[in-house]
């Protein structure tokens, strides 16, 4: 195997871990929401809606590998990024809940899991964007190389 | 190569989403048998309207809404695999109103009770429903015009229904719905097992199930 192709595997490695990445999570919220029965607020619902396409749009970019995609899969993940973050402040408290935008319908701070003291939904919501969020970005130094 | 790996990535993924789902849905029926044998009464209440043979052997467990479009068409389905097993099916029926308002109509339907006219009412209303319970422009008070059918004294309606008793019945079945993790409408259990899938072949399926394991001399009669 030559050089190039080594590196051209690694990348396409990469983008398929963030493909993998969204393609679990979405399955996960599916999860959540169909067979555990969770209703999902409407801060949970505005991160699915950035968080389902990239499931398309990161699975086109693995064939052939294209460096572009980077560029309509970021800021959904950082659309996505936001909302999680302004999430995990309402849940933990931070941003007293008065002013969360759903005081109808389910309520944005109901807890429905929390393994181990820390990890509830929003959280992981969280972590997933931070992840996709780093993995594109690297992926996007190696490829412009 | 790379088309495979995603391929069987894609198929592992949604493999082990519904591997998932199976062993859920299990844990989950395995927690309710045990709520029944532990706690029968989460399932059939003191106050709890029944139809049927009082010595059935197959408890039908549904929470209901009267403004549920869906329980209103799964009454006749259910009447009918009743008819088919005469004797043998014992159908409780318990609120969830989770439409906006519908303790309102679960009220006339207790106070109708009184009145020893509970089914005829329920039927009025499941028929008439879409004159009242429409979603983007509910108007409870239609179903007025529609009570006289079944035969009731409105007067004394408008009396009993006020009654706190019924507010109280309510409130446990709420708490129980919220308990055996019901949220949406009809939820049926046949003698205390969840109806996993929704739909009327799955009903059927659940019910003969239960009837097989608990007439084993009989035949199953589907309706």
């Amino acid at each position: 195997m030559s050089l190039p192709d080594k590196t051209y595997n690694a990348n396409w490695t990469l983008l398929f871990l963030c493909w993998l990445l969204a393609g679990g999570s979405t399955l996960g919220s599916i999860f959540f929401s169909s067979v555990m029965e969770f209703a999902p607020c409407v801060l949970c619902w505005y991160q699915r809606i950035f968080l389902f396409p990239l499931v398309i749009i990161l699975g086109i970019g693995l064939f052939p590998l294209d460096r572009g995609v980077v560029k309509y899969a970021l800021p959904l993940a950082m659309a996505g990024w936001l909302t999680a973050a302004y999430h995990n402040l309402l849940y933990s408290g931070i941003i007293p809940e008065k002013l969360q935008p759903c005081s109808q319908g389910v309520s944005c701070t109901e807890k429905y899991i929390d393994l181990f003291g820390f990890v509830t939904i929003p959280m992981l919501s969280l972590v997933n964007f931070s992840i996709l969020i780093a993995l594109l970005i690297v992926f996007q130094r190696r490829m412009s190389k | 190569m790379k088309y495979v790996i995603f391929g069987a990535t894609c198929l592992a993924l949604l493999g082990a989403f519904f591997l998932a789902t199976s062993f859920y849905r299990d844990k989950q029926a395995e927690k309710y048998g045990f709520l029944a044998e532990e706690n029968a009464a989460l399932f059939v209440r003191e106050h709890s309207q029944t139809l049927g043979d009082k010595d059935a052997k197959v408890y039908l467990v549904e929470f209901m809404d009267p403004a549920c479009e869906t329980c209103a068409a799964f009454s006749p389905f259910v009447k009918r695999i009743m008819d088919a097993n005469p004797g043998r099916i014992k159908l409780v029926l318990r609120y969830a109103p989770f439409h906006e308002g519908a303790d309102y109509f679960v009220k006339i339907l207790e106070a109708a009770r009184r009145q020893d006219r509970y089914w005829e009412t329920l039927d009025v209303m499941y028929q008439s429903q879409p004159y009242w319970a429409s979603h983007h422009n509910p108007q409870p008070q239609r179903i007025w015009q529609f009570l006289p059918k079944a035969g009731l004294d409105l007067e004394r309606i408008r009396k009993d229904m006020e009654d706190p008793a019924i507010a109280e019945i309510i409130q446990q079945d709420i708490r129980d719905a919220k308990t055996l993790n019901v949220r949406k409408t009809p939820g049926f259990f046949a003698n205390g097992k969840p109806l996993q899938a929704f739909g009327a072949q799955q009903l059927l399926d659940l019910v003969e199930s239960e009837i097989r394991a608990n007439y084993p001399n009989g035949p199953v009669r589907s309706p």
